[in-house]
């Protein structure tokens, strides 16, 4: 025990006395969790429409009236000709065109269906979906008040009403906030401690460790330690960051949220070390390490909603920390879950965690 | 000179490892992307809430479940198992149904259905309430209207991209992000490693000028980043069909441009860190992080509030991106993102310049 | 073969790397407190015998003992007994010179006393008590040659391997270093020592000239100048170095 502190106190003196790295790891992360908050939000608070209406009567500005007259749309331009429409598509400058054909109101009179085109910018297919559903529930609104002028008994025999639980302002911060945090701690977590152990590899310290009766365990445990306070450390000021800053509802216990991160990181600092003792350069361990990060995020449904994904990249998410720390932390900050909630997945991150933390030692070589 | 870029290549080259994963990655995340990952909503477990289990409720049920939207969960009892279901992240939406729904829906009562989601995940149950809303309006409107009423259709199209896939979205992003994790990233930890080990110095003392000793660290760099971003655009077009609708060679040229401006980004952070490990920290949070989430890669920058709106507008990622998007997907030319292009151009120079200098004053 | 008498025995040390032998059928005996010369040309397969004998490096054959363990089966073992300072620099030189004893003392199990006295003692012995709290990356290379050599030996090890200590510093403190090397051996440490300076080869008791990757020559300094009609060891060393020449 006794030798493992003195490797923790080496560690702490090295990272504090690194100009560079102190606001690195201590500053930079906070200001990513301001702006990336904000930054990461799939709302659509603004579509910018284009309209070419062509039949200009009372009813087809009263249909574009209720456009304009909504939050999310704002007329970019007006026209008459589809082609000068298509152009501010393609410049990027509009999101969404509505084409209103001459004979429009015409139809409406003697009791027709009345076409509009609506033609999206659909790159971004889910948010071409969105605005698409906000533009369909617009002219649904105004077919209800065309129906019911014909005849007022008209309307729907059901009400159907809805709400929205743990998060009633549909806050998208609320959501994503948890998310980064995670991703900050474990960009701390995975890298920093991998790297530390590559680079006394690199700098050729490692011999002179080597060469003493150091058992294998108190190495890793020595690396492990150091980075493993620093990564809670910094998760703690997030919280207090999510809390004052964005009101992040804090609903479960804020230990258990602490228990969580401390058995996770033992799995991601676990894997960070591991693929220390695979590589020799700081650079092919990053590499590493990076590669791994970028599809344990990307699958993690940090992003994107996991019940999304086909079977088989649901089960991959089994390997996946990421994946259970996310929904664990969402959970219980957003909705109050408490221990036995999350017990399931807390049991296998600890087990994964000793797994891998062991494969880290077993693979670590003090004698080549 | 020639001998020192060859050096550098072998360097990289040999180091099968980095190779695998250097060209391993981008494959695997464009795999990932087409086939796994996606912000579409559908599968989505619900549960329903229904005492009076009469002919209406079932026929919406089953008109809820036979789309492709929702799944089914549970038949919850009370508002505690509401709260319990959603706790242990069993269900997305729980449907409320009145009691007696047949009944006081012949009365002419207007029964209520309650829809309540989980709102831990906004966009999830924003797009959720709307789709079951939008079912149970339809089952109603197709039950009790009849057709030939006066109504505006709405005629969609999706410009594009019709089948709203979300490889199209991610096909620029992840370009891009390569480009800048190749470039920026290796380059600026090759060079602190140079300096960390010591070995700048001999190179420094060597008769090649500093110029000719960054060039020969870079161009291995430059040809990895376009072989990758090469072999990205083609899985993506052959696997997912993903296509270049504008001049290919118009694409390339663009993306040099870009694997230039990171290169120069990775000589700036290389100068003004002292080890890797400063660089590589350097290179993820100021690079990688802002390139992923303020480039609009994944969220459009327009949804974002005024401020990131600006600092985005500092991302070269940013410009790059709308750059081939215009390119691959809408076909477009130089006459419609000239002003993009000179924008990249002008990041570039500054980062050369200020490198320059960093690196004369290190040196004096 | 009284093994209590010697520090290593080494038998037929053979070590490969695929096709290449870098110690071809080494045998040697260092008898404690005895200062071992280890002499080659660089490449001569020095570093990769003395990383075997601290048991950073499994040899591929061979019967070799270190302070009376295997160094196949009993490498941790030997690891307490010794100390070791590597050809590369191994302290960190962004801690302080108190900071690097107090590390490498901490991991050797010493207590924080023994570490206080230890650091006072040998920092004492280098007249450089005020150095204490100064970063490595600024002391110059010959003081941090010699903090490397006190961190080596700061646990007391019973056998003490340098690796080149002496590469890359001036005439004057080689001769400083010698004399710490020296006082060493005199408290008991036996002291096992590469080095390509000839010169260094004359302070040795005893010393070897390895050649390709074998052992060429092995007795005092007298001796083998004796042996090859040799004024200096020099001498010696580049007639064996030319017999390896002619031979290829």
């Amino acid at each position: 025990m006794r030798i493992i502190f003195y490797i923790v106190q080496k560690e702490f003196l090295q990272v504090f006395r690194n100009r560079m790295m102190l606001p690195i790891i201590f500053v930079i992360p906070v200001f990513q969790l301001l702006i990336l908050s904000y930054a990461v939000t799939f709302e659509i608070k603004r579509i910018n429409l284009y309209v070419v209406d062509n039949d200009n009567t009372v009813s087809s500005r009263s249909l574009i009236q209720h456009f304009a007259s909504s939050p999310f749309y704002h007329i970019v331009g007006h026209g008459s000709d589809n082609q000068a429409g298509m152009e501010f598509i393609q410049k990027g400058k509009a999101h969404q065109m509505i084409s209103l054909l001459p004979g429009f109101e015409k139809a409406l009179n003697s009791g027709h269906p009345a076409r509009v085109q609506v033609i999206n910018d659909a790159i971004n297919g889910s948010a071409a979906s969105l605005m698409s559903a906000y533009t369909v529930s617009i002219i649904s609104n105004f077919n209800k008040e065309i129906i019911t002028s014909f005849n007022p008994d008209a309307g729907a025999a059901a009400k159907v009403q809805w709400s929205f639980w743990f998060n009633p302002e549909l806050d998208y911060k609320t959501y994503m906030v948890p998310g980064i945090l995670v991703l900050l701690v474990t960009i701390i977590g995975m890298f920093l401690a991998g790297m530390n152990v590559v680079r006394e590899k690199e700098i050729g310290t490692i011999e002179q460790i080597n060469v003493t009766p150091i058992k294998k365990y108190q190495f890793i445990a020595g690396k492990l330690i150091p980075f493993w306070i620093i990564a809670l450390f910094e998760l703690a000021v997030g919280l207090i960051f999510a809390r004052l800053v964005f009101s992040i509802p804090i609903l479960g216990n804020i230990f258990l949220i602490f228990l969580i991160a401390s058995v996770y990181l033992l799995v991601v600092m676990g894997i960070g070390l591991f693929l220390s003792t695979v590589t020799n350069t700081q650079q092919q361990s990053m590499f590493l390490a990076w590669f791994v990060l970028v599809i344990f995020i990307l699958m993690s449904g940090l992003f994107t909603p996991v019940e999304s994904m086909p079977q088989w990249a649901r089960n991959l998410n089994v390997v996946n920390p990421i994946a259970y720390f996310i929904a664990m932390i969402r959970m219980v900050m957003l909705k109050g879950s408490g221990f036995q909630h999350i017990s399931r997945e807390l049991g296998i991150l600890l087990l994964y965690g000793t797994a891998i933390l062991s494969l880290a030692v077993w693979r670590y070589r003090k004698t080549t | 000179m020639k001998r020192f870029v060859i050096k550098e290549f072998l360097h990289i080259f040999r180091d099968t490892r980095s190779m695998i994963i250097l060209f391993g990655m981008p494959l695997v995340q464009v795999l990932l992307f087409g086939f796994a990952i996606t912000n579409e909503v559908k599968d989505v477990k619900v549960s329903v809430v229904d005492p009076a289990q009469d002919e209406v409720t079932t026929a919406i049920r089953n008109s809820l479940f036979s789309s492709a939207y929702f799944l089914k969960g549970e038949i919850l009892y009370s508002q505690n198992e509401i709260e319990e279901s959603f706790r242990k992240g069993k269900n997305k939406m729980v449907v409320v149904f009145e009691n007696d729904f047949a009944g006081k829906l012949g009365r002419g009562e207007k029964p209520s259905i309650q829809l309540i989601a989980d709102a831990s995940d906004p966009n999830t149950a924003n797009l959720v309430v709307n789709y079951a809303n939008g079912i149970i309006n339809n089952h109603f409107q197709t039950l009790y209207t009849n057709p030939g009423l006066p109504v505006v259709v709405p005629e969609v199209r999706m410009m594009y991209n019709p089948a709203l896939a979300g490889v199209y979205m991610f096909v620029p992003g992840i370009i891009t992000v390569l480009l800048m994790l190749v470039s920026a990233m290796m380059t600026s930890i090759s060079i602190a490693r140079e300096k960390e080990l010591g070995t700048m110095e001999v190179l420094l003392v060597s008769p090649l000028k500093p110029i000719q000793i960054v060039a020969g660290k870079v161009l291995p760099y430059v040809l990895l980043s376009f072989i990758n971003a090469v072999s990205i655009l083609l899985l993506s077009y052959f696997v997912f069909g993903v296509p270049v609708n504008g001049s290919v060679v118009l694409l390339l040229a663009e993306s040099i441009l870009f694997i230039v401006l990171a290169l120069s980004l990775g000589i700036l952070i290389s100068t003004v860190s002292n080890n890797q490990q400063t660089a590589m920290m350097l290179s993820m949070f100021a690079l990688m992080l802002p390139t992923i989430l303020l480039s609009g890669f994944i969220f459009p920058v327009e949804n974002m509030p005024d401020i990131l709106q600006w600092l985005s507008a500092l991302m070269p990622p940013r410009w790059f991106i709308q750059i081939i998007k215009s390119i691959m997907l809408k076909g477009t030319g130089l006459a419609y993102f000239w002003k993009e292009t000179l924008i990249l151009i002008a990041m570039t120079i500054v980062f050369i310049l200020v490198s320059v200098k960093k690196f004369k004053i290190r040196l004096a | 073969m009284n093994s209590a008498a010697y520090a290593i025995e080494a038998q037929n040390l053979v070590k490969r790397f695929g096709s290449f032998t870098a110690n071809d059928n080494l045998s040697f005996f260092v008898k404690k407190g005895e200062i071992f010369g280890f002499l080659g040309a660089n490449g001569a397969g020095k570093t990769t015998a003395i990383r075997i004998l601290c048991g950073l490096s499994k040899p591929t054959s061979g019967k070799i003992s270190v302070a009376g363990f295997n160094v196949f089966t009993q490498a941790e073992k030997i690891k307490q007994r010794i100390g070791y300072m590597s050809q590369r620099f191994s302290l960190y030189e962004d801690l302080t010179v108190a900071e690097n004893f107090r590390f490498y003392g901490g991991i050797y199990g010493m207590s924080r006393d023994q570490i206080r006295q230890k650091t006072e003692e040998m920092l004492g012995k280098l007249n450089i008590a005020e150095l204490r709290d100064t970063i490595i990356a600024s002391l110059p290379l010959g003081i941090r040659q010699k903090l490397a050599f006190s961190v080596a030996i700061m646990h007391s090890p019973e056998i003490v391997f340098l690796d080149e200590p002496t590469g890359g510093v001036d005439p004057i403190t080689r001769r400083q270093f010698w004399e710490m090397i020296y006082q060493a051996a005199a408290s008991g440490i036996t002291v096992f020592v590469t080095t390509h300076y000839m010169d260094e080869a004359e302070y040795c008791h005893r010393i070897s000239i390895m050649v390709d990757g074998r052992i060429e020559a092995l007795g005092t300094p007298a001796e083998l100048k004796a042996v090859h009609h040799a004024l200096s060891m020099n001498d010696v060393f580049i007639k064996l170095a030319r017999k390896a020449v002619n031979k290829e």
